[in-house]
C-alpha cells in the first residue's frame, strides 16, 4: 500500500522533472514563440495537475505539491551553491545560512503585514536599497583609492551598511505607522492585506530577503574569501552555525519576539502557490545561465582553474570570487523566502549546521559545474529522502529518520566510489548549453572597437 | 650591475601595495580586543573567583577539546582531509565505556579477581581498563573506516573524500541512533569512580561530600585533574612519537610529500593507517573524560565538541601538534568565558566569530606555516 503510494509519487515528480527538462530544451530554441509556448505549456500543466481531481482525489496531492515546492527551492539553493564550488571552486558550507536568513526575513516581512504591520516590509526594502546604494558608492571610493587592505574594506562597508541599517529604521517605523491603519485595523482587514496588494508584498518579500542575504554575504565574503579553500569551508560552516544561534534566539538577543527563538516561527501566511515557484525557480535558471554563458562566467570559470594565471590575464580574483559568492547567496536567499511561504512553519532545527551539507551533497550528487545536473539532483534527492521516510514510516514507526539516515550515507560512499563526478559529470542540457559563438568579421565590429578608443582618449 | 641587485632585493623600493588606510582596519580589530579586554577584566576586579572558577571551567573543556583536535590535525596534516567522522569515533569511545561501566561493570573487575587489592588500586585499575577497551574500540574503527571508505578514495578528486567523510559521520551517528544501537535518548553516565571535590580558599581543602563548600572559594575535581594530566600526557607522548621514532619521522615525511616518501621505502598507506588509529585512541580517550566530566551521552554527543576541536586545530595552525593544543585551550576559554559572562547559547557563535578573525589575521592559524595551495 504505502509502496504503492510511493511509486506513484515518485513517476509523478519525475514527469514533472521531465516536463522541466523539456522546457529547457524549449528555451534553447532560436524561436521565440517555442520559448514562451514552453513556459505556458509547463506551467498549465503542473497547475492542472495541480487544481484538477479525479475520482475524488487531486492528481498532485498536498504530499506531491509539498515535494515539488521543496525540490524547486532545492534548486534555487543548489544552483546558487554551483555557482560558488561548481563554477568558482570557493568551497562553501554557508548556503545553508544564506538560505535561513531568506526564509526569516521574507517570513518575517508576510508576518508582519498580515498582522497590520508594515515595518517589516519598509524597514528591510528600505534598507537594503539603501544598503545597495551604499555598497555600490563605497566600491567606487574603494577602488578610486586602492591598495586599501581587505580589513580596512571591510570596516568601510560595515559601518556604511550599519548607518544605512539605522536611516533605514527610522525612516521605515515613521511611514509604517502612517500605512498601518490600511493594511489591518482592529475590526475589520484593510484592502492591502488580501488580493493582489498582497501578492505584491509576498513578491517583494521574497525579493528583498534575497538582496539581503546577497548583502550580508558581500559582507561576510569580503574579508573571508581571501582564505584558501577548506578554511573558507570552515568558516563558512561557521557562519551557518552562527546564523542557526542567532535564530534559536531570535526571541531574547535578536528584537524579534514573534520569531519565537527555539520555539519556531508559526503564523506565515502560506501565498507560494506553483506559480510563485516555477517564477522564481525559472527565474534563477535564466539569471544562472546568462551568468555562466557571458564574460563574467568565464572569468568565473578561469578563477576556478588558474587564479594566477587569471590574475595574469588583468582578472580581478577577488573580485570575481565575490561576484559569485553573492550571486550564489541572492539564489539561496530566493529559495528561503519561497519554503518559508510554503510551509508556514519555520524552525531553527530546519537551518542546523547538519543540514548545511545537503545543498553541498545535491550539487556534488548531480556534477559539480553542471546546471543541469543540480537541477536533477535537487529533484531526485527530496524524493528519496522524503520518499524513504514514507517508505520506512509505514513500517518503522519513530526510528523511521534514523534508518533514513542509515540509507542515505551508503547511497552516498557508493555514488563517491564508483562516480566521483557526481551523476552528470559537466553534461548541460538545451538552454544551459553554450551557445556555439559565430565568429563575426564585420567592419562594424572594427568601428566600435576604435570608437571605444576614441572615448578613453578624450577622457 | 651593483644597482639592479640593490633595487631587487631593498624591498623599501617595492612597490608594496594593500597600504593605504590600514589604519582603518587596524583601529577595526583594536576596538574589538580593547572591547573584549574590558569585558575580561572588569570580571575579572568584580568577582575574582568566579572568574577563576570559570577559568578552570574552560581548562577542563579545553583539555577535551585538545584531545580531539589532535586526531583533526594530524589526519588533515596527512590526507588533506577534514575527517568529520572524527567526532562520531568520539561518541563511540563514550559509548564503549558506558556499557562496559553500567552494563558489565569492567571497572570491578580487579575487586573480583584480587579481592585483598587496595580501593584506590582497584579503582584505577578498573577505570584504566574501561578506558583502554575504550580506546581500542575506537581505534578499530578508525582503522575500518579508513579501510573500507577512505582508502578507495585515495587518488579521487578531494571533495569525493570529504563527502565520503559526512557520509560515514552520518551513518555513524544514525546508525547509533537506532534503538538497538544506542538510541537516540539522552542516557545518564555512571562514573567508573567516585568524584572528589577540592576548594581553594586559603589553602586547598576537600568538599566533604552533600556540604556546599564555601562561598568566594573555587572548586576543582579529580575529574578536573584527571582531564589535564591525561592530555598533557597525551601531548607528551605525541610530541615524542612525532619527533623522536622511525613512525613518527614517516608521518612528517609522507604529510611533506607522499610520492617521495613512497619512493624512500615508506608504506603510505600504513603510515595513514597508523595516523587515523591514534588519533582514534584519543578520541576515544577524550570520549571516555568528556562523558565522566558532562554525564550525559547521546547519540550526537560528538557533533559540537569534534566541531570546535576542529575549529581549535584550525586555529592553531592545521596540521601542526603544538597548535592543536594552544588553539583547544583558547577554544576552551573563550566558550567558558561567553558562558559565564555573556550568555550560554552564544558559546557556538562566539567560538566561530574568534576563528574568522585569527583567520583574518592571520590566515595559516597560530602555529601554522604559510602553505603553497595545492589544489
Amino acid at each position: 500500500m504505502e509502496l504503492g503510494f510511493l511509486v506513484i509519487s515518485i513517476v509523478k515528480i519525475f514527469i514533472i522533472l521531465a516536463a522541466i527538462y523539456g522546457l529547457l530544451w524549449a528555451l534553447g530554441h532560436p524561436r521565440l514563440w517555442v520559448k514562451l509556448a514552453g513556459i505556458v505549456v509547463v506551467f498549465g500543466v503542473v497547475q492542472l495537475a495541480l487544481s484538477i481531481s479525479v475520482g475524488g482525489s487531486m492528481i498532485m496531492n498536498d504530499f506531491d505539491k509539498g515535494l515539488l515546492f521543496q525540490a524547486a527551492t532545492m534548486a534555487m539553493v543548489g544552483l546558487g551553491l554551483n555557482l560558488i564550488y561548481g563554477f568558482n571552486g570557493q568551497f562553501s558550507l554557508g548556503q545553508w545560512g544564506f538560505y535561513g536568513i531568506g526564509a526569516y526575513a521574507a517570513a518575517d516581512i508576510t508576518y508582519r503585514w498580515v498582522n497590520g504591520d508594515a515595518s517589516g516590509l519598509l524597514v528591510l526594502g528600505i534598507g537594503v536599497l539603501l544598503a545597495g546604494v551604499m555598497i555600490l558608492w563605497i566600491g567606487r571610493f574603494i577602488r578610486k583609492y586602492r591598495d586599501i587592505p581587505v580589513l580596512s574594506q571591510f570596516t568601510l562597508y560595515l559601518l556604511g551598511t550599519l548607518a544605512t541599517g539605522f536611516i533605514a529604521l527610522l525612516i521605515g517605523t515613521a511611514i509604517a505607522s502612517g500605512i498601518n491603519p490600511m493594511i489591518k485595523t482592529a475590526e475589520s482587514i484593510g484592502p492591502l492585506a488580501q488580493g493582489l496588494p498582497l501578492q505584491i508584498v509576498f513578491f517583494l518579500s521574497i525579493i528583498f530577503a534575497g538582496i539581503f542575504a546577497a548583502e550580508i554575504s558581500f559582507l561576510f565574503g569580503l574579508p573571508v574569501l581571501t582564505l584558501g579553500s577548506d578554511y573558507f569551508g570552515i568558516a563558512t560552516l561557521g557562519f551557518t552555525i552562527v546564523v542557526n544561534v542567532l535564530m534559536v534566539n531570535t526571541d531574547t538577543i535578536l528584537p524579534f519576539p514573534e520569531m519565537r527563538g527555539g520555539r519556531g516561527m508559526i503564523g506565515i501566511p502560506k501565498l507560494t502557490t506553483w506559480f510563485w515557484a516555477f517564477f522564481f525557480l525559472l527565474a534563477v535558471i535564466i539569471i544562472m545561465r546568462n551568468v555562466i554563458h557571458s564574460t563574467t562566467g568565464r572569468t568565473i570559470m578561469s578563477v576556478r582553474e588558474d587564479e594566477t594565471a587569471s590574475r595574469a590575464m588583468g582578472i580581478d580574483v577577488a573580485g570575481t570570487k565575490l561576484l559569485a559568492f553573492v550571486i550564489g547567496s541572492l539564489f539561496a536567499g530566493l529559495g528561503g523566502g519561497v519554503y518559508a511561504h510554503y510551509i508556514g512553519f519555520l524552525s531553527p532545527g530546519t537551518f542546523d549546521f547538519l543540514a548545511a551539507f545537503n545543498p553541498l551533497i545535491i550539487v556534488v550528487f548531480g556534477g559539480l559545474g553542471s546546471m543541469t545536473g543540480t537541477i536533477a539532483a535537487a529533484f531526485g534527492w527530496t524524493f528519496f529522502l522524503e520518499g524513504l521516510l514514507r517508505v520506512f514510516l509505514g513500517q518503522m514507526g519513530t526510528e523511521a529518520p534514523s534508518w533514513r539516515f542509515v540509507f542515505y550515507p551508503i547511497s552516498l560512499l557508493l555514488l563517491m566510489l564508483l562516480r566521483p563526478q557526481g551523476l552528470l559529470g559537466s553534461i548541460e542540457w538545451g538552454f544551459l548549453k553554450p551557445e556555439i559563438i559565430r565568429p563575426r568579421l564585420k567592419p562594424e565590429a572594427v568601428a566600435v572597437g576604435s570608437s571605444v578608443d576614441d572615448r578613453q582618449g578624450v577622457k | 650591475m651593483q644597482p639592479a641587485i640593490t633595487s631587487q632585493s631593498s624591498p623599501s623600493k617595492v612597490h608594496r601595495p594593500k597600504q593605504r588606510l590600514a589604519w582603518i582596519g587596524q583601529g577595526f580589530l583594536l576596538v574589538l580586543v580593547i572591547g573584549i579586554v574590558y569585558v575580561v577584566a572588569s570580571n575579572l576586579i568584580k568577582a575574582p573567583t568566579l572568574f577563576g572558577q570559570i577559568v578552570l571551567s574552560g581548562l577542563q573543556l579545553g583539555f577535551v577539546y585538545a584531545l580531539i583536535a589532535l586526531g583533526y590535525t594530524m589526519v588533515y596534516g596527512i590526507v588533506k582531509l577534514i575527517n568529520f567522522a572524527h567526532a562520531d569515533v568520539f561518541m563511540v569511545g563514550a559509548f564503549v565505556s558506558y556499557y562496559a561501566v553500567a552494563r558489565f561493570s569492567m571497572h570491578q573487575w580487579p575487586v573480583a579477581v584480587f579481592p585483598g587489592i587496595s580501593p584506590t588500586m582497584a579503582v584505577i585499575i578498573g577505570s584504566g581498563t574501561v578506558i583502554l577497551l575504550s580506546m581500542i574500540v575506537c581505534t578499530a574503527l578508525a582503522v575500518t573506516m579508513e579501510r573500507v571508505a577512505y582508502r578507495p578514495l585515495r587518488d579521487a578528486p578531494r571533495i569525493a573524500a570529504l563527502i565520503t567523510a559526512i557520509g560515514v559521520s552520518f551513518f555513524l551517528e544514525y546508525f547509533g541512533a537506532l534503538s538497538f544501537v544506542f538510541s537516540s535518548r539522552f542516557i545518564p553516565y555512571q562514573r567508573p569512580f567516585e568524584v572528589v571535590a577540592w576548594y581553594i580558599k586559603d589553602g586547598i581543602h576537600l568538599v566533604v561530600p552533600g556540604q556546599a563548600p564555601p562561598a568566594q572559594s573555587i572548586t576543582f575535581s579529580n575529574i578536573f585533574l584527571i582531564i589535564v594530566v591525561a592530555s598533557i600526557l597525551v601531548q607528551l607522548v605525541l610530541q615524542y612519537l612525532v619527533r623522536r621514532t622511525k613512525i613518527g619521522i614517516a608521518m612528517r615525511a609522507t604529510s611533506f610529500d607522499k610520492q617521495a616518501a613512497r619512493l624512500m621505502g615508506i608504506n603510505v598507506d600504513q603510515v595513514i593507517s597508523f595516523t587515523f588509529a591514534i588519533g582514534a585512541a584519543f578520541a576515544g580517550l577524550g570520549g571516555v573524560l568528556y562523558a565522566v566530566a558532562y554525564s550525559s551521552i547521546y547519540s550526537q554527543l560528538g557533533l559540537l565538541p569534534g566541531l570546535k576541536a576542529f575549529v581549535a586545530a584550525v586555529l592553531g595552525g592545521i596540521g601542526s601538534i603544538p597548535g592543536a593544543f594552544v588553539g583547544a585551550l583558547i577554544m576552551g576559554q573563550a566558550e567558558a568565558l561567553t558562558m559565564g559572562y555573556i550568555s550560554t547559547p552564544m558559546r557556538d557563535a562566539v567560538a566561530f566569530s574568534i576563528l574568522i578573525l585569527v583567520l583574518l589575521v592571520r590566515p595559516t592559524g597560530i602555529f601554522g606555516e604559510p602553505e603553497k595551495e595545492k589544489a
